[in-house]
């Protein structure tokens, strides 16, 4: 299966799947990631459907086993799925995301035409994460992680990640 | 459409994914600097993610028990369908963003048209994919003009890897019996349909980085066919030593 074309979250199991995290981005949990399409109780299994950010990320696997894990230390037994469509936009990422990404550091997704000025431009847009300056430059359209572009602050000399925008 | 032939037509796609992949993944801790390194294995784990999903649905499709992994580590050279472009090896950087970008071009064009694909499997897989291979074109060709149109010695790089590369580029457009079963079913893409378009995009590129198109008489052809160049089989003994050497060893 590898197609959900609504998001449907069980309300009851929000505060499960709230418990686990991104393991390259820990302040970020996968309900504010966008990752989660369903989840559902069937037959007393909890059914959790979840979609990869990036074909290659390597991440899947870990918040796989990572949300069985929290299952069961509510005492309910898991099953997780990878669904490829729709496939996952930087939209899905909730303000409280945004917010999370900002304080740890990683500039979070402008708008595509903004994102596209930035990477391609060489506009000076993104915001510096750690002094909030916009004199900002990209130094790799690939950051430490597929998902994310390098950039320095020409004001406080700082490097920091940038979220890149998938739509 | 028997699974059989929809299986060698996923095979006919995801291997070109795997194995650029591959090869790319050589250049971990080998780049010209620690931004295109990265760079670099980004696309290829990008690559593998792809080959991941073709795989794991032509696994599911023959049944049998098969996995993703029999797939990628148990074939013999025969039976791998990537085209000769992607097993080239890496000679110079100028020679892996060649490789790519004239990949990366097709690579676009052959995802775009997937999406109308009648397989929703395979739509949701290029339309994943696209998001992916739109950076991957992106840089790829921005280095081709940073070298095309950089100093002289880059210049003449890049040039004489266009000059040996171009000639594989044909076969990026033949129809092999699998792809036009595929065509009919209205799964598959009429790949014969994208090289004007893929001409064109790599003529928009190679003019602004100052680079010709070599002129060549002989394209080179095989690997469609299983059969390959000589690089193929030594790039497959290291793909598959772990599985070759500790059969069923599983990380
Ligand atoms: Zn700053």
């Amino acid at each position: 299966m590898t197609i959900e074309l609504e998001q449907h979250i069980d309300p009851k199991l929000i505060s499960i799947l709230e418990k686990v995290s991104d393991p390259e981005i820990p302040v970020l949990s996968i309900m504010d990631m966008g990752v989660v399409r369903s989840a559902e109780m069937i037959d007393n299994i909890a059914q959790v459907k979840i979609t990869p950010t990036y074909s290659g990320c390597p991440a899947m696997d870990v918040i796989g086993d990572d949300i069985i894990k929290a299952f069961d230390n509510a005492n309910i037994k898991a099953e997780v799925s990878l669904v490829l469509s729709p496939a996952w936009t930087t939209d899905w990422i909730t303000p409280k995301g945004r917010k999370a990404l900002e304080d740890y550091g990683i500039a979070a997704p402008l708008e595509e035409d903004a994102d596209k000025e930035a990477l391609l431009g060489n506009k000076r847009i993104v915001k510096c994460t750690n002094c909030g300056s916009s004199n900002t430059k990209l130094v790799s359209q690939f950051g430490s992680t597929a998902c994310k572009a390098l950039f320095k602050c020409e004001d406080c000399l700082e490097p920091f990640d940038y979220f890149k925008c998938l739509k | 459409m028997k699974n059989e032939n929809l299986i060698q037509y996923i095979y006919g796609i995801a291997d070109n994914v795997l194995i650029l992949g591959q090869r790319l993944s050589e250049l971990c801790g080998h780049g010209p600097n620690l931004e295109t390194d990265i760079a670099c294995t980004n696309i290829a784990l990008d690559l593998l993610g792809q080959t991941r999903s073709y795989y794991q649905y032509a696994a599911q499709l023959s049944g049998e028990g098969k996995t993703e992994d029999d797939i990628a580590f148990l074939r013999n050279e025969r039976q791998y369908k990537n085209v000769l472009l992607v097993e080239q090896p890496n000679r110079h950087f100028g020679y892996v963003i060649t490789r790519q970008f004239l990949f990366d071009a097709f690579h676009l064009l052959l995802l775009e048209e997937l999406q109308n694909s009648k397989d929703d499997t395979l739509v949701a897989i290029a339309k994943k994919g696209i998001k992916e291979v739109s950076y991957h074109q992106r840089f790829s060709s921005d280095w081709i003009k940073r070298l095309g149109d950089g100093t002289q010695e880059s210049h003449k790089k890049v040039q004489e890897a266009l000059d040996d590369l171009w000639r594989f580029t044909n076969e990026l457009f033949l129809m092999t019996e699998d792809d036009k079963i595929a065509l009919e079913n209205g799964v598959g893409v009429n790949v014969l349909t994208l090289q004007e378009k893929y001409n064109q995009r790599i003529k928009e590129v190679l003019d602004e980085a100052t680079l010709t198109i070599p002129e060549t008489k002989y394209f080179q052809k095989g690997g469609k066919q299983g059969i390959h160049s000589e690089h193929m089989g030594y790039l497959l003994s290291d793909l598959q030593y772990m599985q070759r050497t500790y059969p069923n060893m599983k990380w």
